[in-house]
């Protein structure tokens, strides 16, 4: 029925340029440019299939949450304010969850009036809508080195340049943060903030040391920088509370942000900024122009959730179960892995980032791993220009302690086949500094 | 055609291509039920076998990559079922799945393939391999290509410009087969030659990546390559080039489909990289955009080889 004759002749074709059928690609905004496909994405495609043990996204275990009370208090929601939960609310939240929300901020030190907080998309989108107000293209962010890849992502939306600062053990480095901001303020250019994740660190599990926080802050305030300080997992220390968060330190020169994705569920979307009052209204514009208002439903549930019923527990519940599979990851990997790989101890979180020989590329051993059944992040998703090579981000928080056993076992296997390979290569670097490791905007979805 | 006909498209699986084979089965079955089909979307995993057994579909369309799917796997399963199904059969799969395998038919049959060097991670693990490593480079110059021997969408290739660059080149390689290909980089215009039985000749389509290099990132990014569809060829070398795909096709035994990549060098030879039975049918993809330019529509081609597959069925 497809008569050859009546489409197949090639003389009747005219010339014609196609452009990959996309009619617009010379139209994008340059902040979007960059957003392309990559293999990466194409390998975690993979990944998500039940065969394979991911420890790369962290996503919290939400199966854990009683859920015969999660329906009373939807119910509860539904049948005491229904129309006012299905309505519209005000940009800056509903003022109930933004009071319950300043008691959560008091368990680390933070003495915040609800009228300053902000109630937002998920944390995600106080990073999209903070950088928006400050930043223009060209302007600077100093980060943590690594740092956390969703905000890399949320930044080079506004195509500013993120100078790493490298962490240790006790978190951000200040020597290497104060050499930075003096190296940026002689070379004329513009830092417009001091993003961090001193809590638990995404994705290096540390957290930054008492000792350090003053300087850290003074640094920020001697070099007019905002410090942006985001803290989703602040409240799950396994051993202990983390040190009073930076915003109780410096009430006038922090952008505190806040989330319920991992004391409760990423479900609900619900994150917060809680600002200098100078901010509050810039912010609340911001919010209001980019989605009107959070949803109403969500925030009366979570209102509930942290007012009516027993959160601490759950949240203890919570804690209990990561920081019994964040024993079983690192009993593993002391176990299985090969010498000359190191890793951090969290004492809370999600992440363990794992540094292996400087030989080894993890993003080029990540095809053999998901043949091997097993996931983790590169370590270049959560550097800006290129570094990380080596590292890899691995996350107890979603598989059950048996299948982190087990996929740790199949990482050290794959681990120990690229030694093997680069030896018998006679020991030639493997890191290949041409190689691009992966715009930041090519990893969406890892949280 | 058999609007009575219900067709399983088969997409996914574990293959690395993943996620570009589901953007192809779903292009697929958007288009087949556009014209009416009754269209059922199977991912290829462990359910598949139980799903196709059911006796629900008379026909299989594959729209697998890589894989568990190109390699002729799912190819072997029909034929146990004895559902038809559109594309090669189980053996033409596997050996134009497998580059260095290829090679040899197609030069046998006379057709020019660049010259390739291959390495096992055997026997560069315990026959050491490594230290002749600077041979092969002499022997085929810079800038080579690395690729594996057995995947698609470019994924794991990559161009060596120096020697230095040639471990990690060789690691990224490794990663997606245990053997690998140090092939003669072959310059000139980058074609890609639709194949489909029971039509003309598709014209050729030429690629020219914006930047440099057509990566996975190139391939499934709209804008980030260009193509010019007719390629820019005198009548000739695009004769030349069509012919030369099609004796490709036949001397794998290649059925229904495939996709030639080859380059046309500048002494007017079609040199030939790689034969695919399983192309992408992306909205990015090549051989459709081949086919859109020779009028016929996606569904179009979706269509005729569906109903190829189809008369296939035993009565």
């Amino acid at each position: 029925m497809l008569a050859a004759a009546r489409w197949g002749c090639q003389k009747a074709l005219s010339f014609r340029l196609m452009r990959a059928d996309d009619p617009f690609r010379d139209r994008y905004a340059r902040g979007t440019r960059s957003m392309t496909a990559s293999e990466i994405r194409a390998l975690f495609a993979v990944a998500s299939r039940p065969e394979v043990v991911s420890l790369a996204g962290g996503m919290p275990f939400t199966a854990a949450l009683p859920f015969d009370v999660v329906g009373d208090v939807l119910g509860e929601v539904v049948a005491d304010e229904g129309p006012a939960a299905l309505q519209y609310a005000g940009g800056q939240g509903d003022p109930r969850l933004r009071e319950v929300l300043t008691h959560l901020m008091r368990h680390e030190g933070i003495r915040g009036s609800g009228g300053d907080v902000v109630v937002t998309e998920g944390s995600q989108q106080a990073l999209d809508l903070i950088s928006r107000m400050f930043c223009d293209p060209g302007d600077v962010i100093v980060a943590e080195g690594p740092s956390y890849v969703g905000a890399l992502s949320a930044f080079s939306q506004y195509q500013v340049e993120v100078c790493h600062v490298p962490l240790d053990d006790d978190g951000l480095d200040p020597d290497a943060l104060a050499a930075a901001l003096e190296r940026l303020e002689r070379d004329g250019r513009r830092v417009k903030l001091l993003y961090t994740v001193p809590n638990f660190h995404n994705p290096a599990g540390v957290t930054l040391a008492a000792s350090r926080r003053e300087r850290v802050l003074e640094l920020a305030r001697r070099h007019e920088v905002l410090v942006l300080e985001d803290n989703p997992y602040g409240m799950l220390g396994f051993e202990s509370d983390p040190p009073d968060a930076l915003r109780a330190l410096d009430p006038e020169n922090v952008v505190y942000l806040g989330s319920l994705s991992k004391v409760f569920c990423p479900g609900l979307r619900i994150g917060w900024a809680l600002v200098p009052p100078a901010l509050r209204e810039r912010l609340i514009l911001v919010k209001e122009a980019a989605d009107l208002c959070s949803s109403s439903f969500t925030q009366a549930v979570a209102y509930r959730w942290f007012s009516n019923y027993p959160w601490k527990e759950t949240l203890k519940g919570l804690r209990d179960l990561y920081r019994e599979r964040r024993d079983v990851m690192l009993e593993a990997l002391t176990e299985d892995v090969p010498d000359g790989v190191t890793w951090t101890r969290p004492a809370g979180g999600f992440y363990v980032w794992v540094r292996l020989p400087d030989h080894l590329d993890a993003r080029a051993m990540l095809a053999k791993a998901i043949t091997a059944r097993v996931a983790y992040v590169p370590g270049g998703a959560f550097y800006a220009d290129g570094q990380g090579g080596s590292c890899l981000r691995l996350s107890y928080c979603f598989p059950p302690p048996d299948r982190i056993r087990e996929g740790v076992r199949r990482l050290a296997g794959v681990i120990d086949e690229e030694l093997d390979l680069v030896r018998a290569l006679g020991g030639l670097a493997a890191g290949d500094p041409d190689h691009d490791q992966g715009r930041p905007a090519g990893w969406g979805g890892v949280q | 055609m058999t609007f009575d006909c219900s067709v399983a498209v088969i997409a996914g699986g574990l293959s690395f291509e993943r996620e570009v084979s589901l953007r192809s089965g779903q292009r697929v079955a958007d288009a087949l039920r556009e014209r009416g089909y009754r269209v059922g979307e199977l991912d290829a995993d462990h359910r598949l076998v139980e799903t196709l057994d059911s006796g629900e579909f008379d026909v299989a369309f594959l729209a697998l990559h890589g894989r568990f799917g190109e390699d002729g796997t799912v190819a072997s399963i029909l034929e146990l079922l004895g559902i038809p199904y559109t594309g090669s059969s189980f053996d033409a799969s596997r050996l134009a799945f497998d580059k260095l395998a290829a090679k040899s038919v197609l030069r046998r049959a006379g057709l020019a393939v660049p010259f390739a060097i291959p390495l096992t991670e055997g026997a560069l693990r315990e026959l050491g391999v490594g230290a002749l490593l600077d041979r092969a480079m002499d022997e085929l110059g810079l800038p080579l290509v690395v690729k594996p021997n057995r995947g698609g969408s470019a994924l794991g290739i990559r161009l060596v410009e120096r020697p230095d660059q040639l471990p990690a080149a060789l690691m990224a390689a490794f990663g997606y087969d245990d053997t690998v290909l140090l092939e003669q980089r072959v310059v000139g215009t980058e074609l890609a030659l639709a194949v489909v039985d029971g039509l003309a000749p598709l014209p050729a389509v030429e690629i020219r990546p914006k930047e440099g290099w057509y990566d996975f990132s190139a391939r499934y990014t709209h804008g980030a390559a260009e193509f010019r569809v007719p390629a820019n060829l005198d009548p000739a070398a695009a004769d030349h080039c069509l012919k030369a795909a099609h004796a490709a096709h036949l001397a794998l035994g290649c059925r229904d489909i495939s996709r030639v990549d080859a380059i046309l060098d500048p002494e007017g030879v079609c040199r030939i990289l790689e034969v695919n039975t399983g192309p992408g049918l992306t909205s990015t993809s090549l051989v459709p955009m081949a086919a859109d330019a020779a009028g016929l529509t996606f569904a179009d081609l979706a269509a005729h080889l569906t109903d190829r597959a189809t008369a296939r069925r035993p009565r």
